[in-house]
């Protein structure tokens, strides 16, 4: 356990430290922001909508019932801006990206991919780790701002099926989207980044033992990368509350 | 200019190589010779830098390279050329991208220039310049062994040659292809190799001297000739279905018709 610890520690200083040092591999860059992004604009487009659109109807229901439901707007972007959002796209994007990218490095460490990296003189740091921890840091925030936008404008939607005008909910909305709450909520995916590439990447750099392996690390990756959303939200909101009192 | 001298190496206790000593004369080639886990290609693992020695040393022209840091084992590992075991060629890049990957790695060379080098190697390897668009997993094992081996001598031409059982799990054409091949790269280029394998065949149409391991020790270093002729127990075992097989094969088909790869018998 404290090697693995070690291991994983040592291996995250290695591939930060690579991010801020020449080269850089644009195309690979530019391949692995279009699987991030693009790829994964679809599931995070239908879970957000969907799950928006389920806690709108849980609320509106509730607000209704205490005669609250112009605070609809209001309780949807606290929900969906500050918490529900980041950790719902981070959730759906690291159980895509931590698989992907596991799968690929592992796939490579046993057909000796990266060993030939090495002997070729590349890094596999610059050349692997780096253009996954980047693409995701630009792809991982953009998704959340497009699922949490769905998210909210869904709740307008089921506002209206509780007889609340378009306008009273966008008028709790734009209250409550204050930058306090914008960035409360967007810091959270850029920690999430490049946990779920660091984590991938590094399972799939320590993979071992052919295609079994390859199967144990992907699993390892996604139940880690996950797990570990989880907890950096919990501390984060922890933080902001007791530090920022935000 | 290639030497190990009573080089360790242990994997979480489980020692791999034991006090390994030998010598690769300069454009010579070596066969490291031994059974499947006798450590044969962590030998080269080691010579490449990607695993440390827990003791001794390795020469490479004189430097010992178990003493050097990352930046000096980038500059050594660029006088090597290293064929992988399967290949190992990089799938997500086609065959010309695979050719040109450490020009593209450490120069900016013209587009022209770089194709014109791709084709020269693919043509040198025996290989049909207009694979150069495909991809890895469009040909057939041998050629990309094959591209494997354009891959390591167009890594700015390297002086030394690694082989990591070049031949495995090919059918004996493409085997006899590439081993055609090593013996013309060694024979017309100059080139030093070291060659990793476990068919005996191979190791005696390819070697001017013979390295074999078992158990991560060295049990024999000389030449063919000097390993075909000892009486080491070991050797004997290890050299006998060879020598069946071939004395089963002269005498069904044509008396005397050995392959002059054949280790002739102690005398």
């Amino acid at each position: 356990m404290v090697e693995t610890v070690q291991d994983f520690s040592l291996f995250s200083a290695a591939a930060i430290r690579a991010a801020f040092t020449l080269p850089y591999y644009g195309r690979e860059l530019m391949n692995q922001l279009h699987f991030a992004a693009i790829g994964s604009l679809l599931i995070v487009v239908i879970s957000s909508a969907v799950a928006g659109q389920a806690l709108a109807i849980q609320l509106a229901r509730e607000l209704a019932n205490t005669g609250a439901k112009t605070e609809l707007g209001h309780f949807m972007v606290i929900s969906v801006v500050r918490a529900l959002g980041p950790v719902l796209t981070g959730m759906v994007v690291a159980s895509r990206m931590s698989a992907g990218i596991t799968a690929e490095l592992g796939a490579m460490r046993s057909s000796d991919q990266i060993d030939a990296l090495v002997a070729f003189g590349s890094d596999p740091m610059k050349r692997l780790v780096v253009p996954r921890i980047i693409a995701l840091l630009v792809a991982l925030p953009a998704l959340t701002i497009v699922g949490d936008a769905l998210a909210v404008i869904g709740g307008g939607f089921v506002g209206t099926q509780y007889h609340l005008p378009m306008e009273a909910y966008y008028l709790g909305v734009f209250k409550y989207l204050t930058p306090k709450n914008i960035l409360v909520g967007m810091i959270k995916p850029f920690l999430f980044a490049v946990l779920i590439a660091v984590v991938a990447c590094w399972r799939g750099f320590t993979s071992e033992g052919g295609a079994k392996g390859v199967g144990v690390s992907t699993t390892q990756s996604v139940v880690a990368s996950s797990v570990g959303i989880l907890v950096t939200d919990g501390i984060c909101t922890r933080l902001v509350f007791r530090i920022l009192g935000w | 200019m290639i030497s190990f001298r009573n080089v360790w190496y242990s994997i979480e206790g489980h020692s791999i190589l034991e006090d390994v000593s030998f010598d690769v004369p300069r454009g010579a080639t070596t066969v490291i010779l031994g059974p499947s886990g006798s450590g044969k290609s962590t030998a080269l693992r080691l010579l490449l830098g990607l695993a440390r020695p827990d003791r001794g040393a390795i020469f490479v022209d004189g430097e010992d390279i178990t003493r050097v840091g990352e930046a000096r084992m980038r500059q050594i590992r660029q006088r090597m050329g290293m064929v992988f075991q399967q290949g190992a060629l990089f799938d997500s890049m086609t065959v010309g991208e695979n050719v040109g990957f450490a020009l593209l790695e450490h120069e900016e060379p013209a587009e022209d220039e770089l194709e014109g080098t791709i084709r020269t190697y693919l043509t040198l390897v025996g290989l049909d310049d207009n694979l150069i668009d495909r991809m890895p997993d469009q040909l057939s094992g041998g050629m990309q062994r094959r591209v494997a081996i354009a891959r390591a001598l167009a890594a700015r031409d390297p002086l030394i040659l690694l082989y990591d059982e070049p031949t495995t799990g090919l059918d004996p054409q493409s085997a006899e292809r590439i081993t055609d091949l090593i013996v013309r790269l060694r024979d017309q280029m100059g080139k030093t190799a070291i060659m990793v394998t476990h068919d005996i065949a191979d190791a005696f149409k390819v070697a001017n001297t013979i390295t074999v391991l078992n158990e991560g020790r060295v049990v024999f270093h000389g030449t063919p000739v000097e390993l075909a002729g000892t009486e080491s127990p070991f050797i004997s075992e290890f050299l006998a279905p060879f020598r069946k097989a071939v004395q089963s094969a002269s005498s069904r088909i044509i008396p005397g018709a050995r392959r002059s790869a054949a280790p002739p018998g102690p005398q």
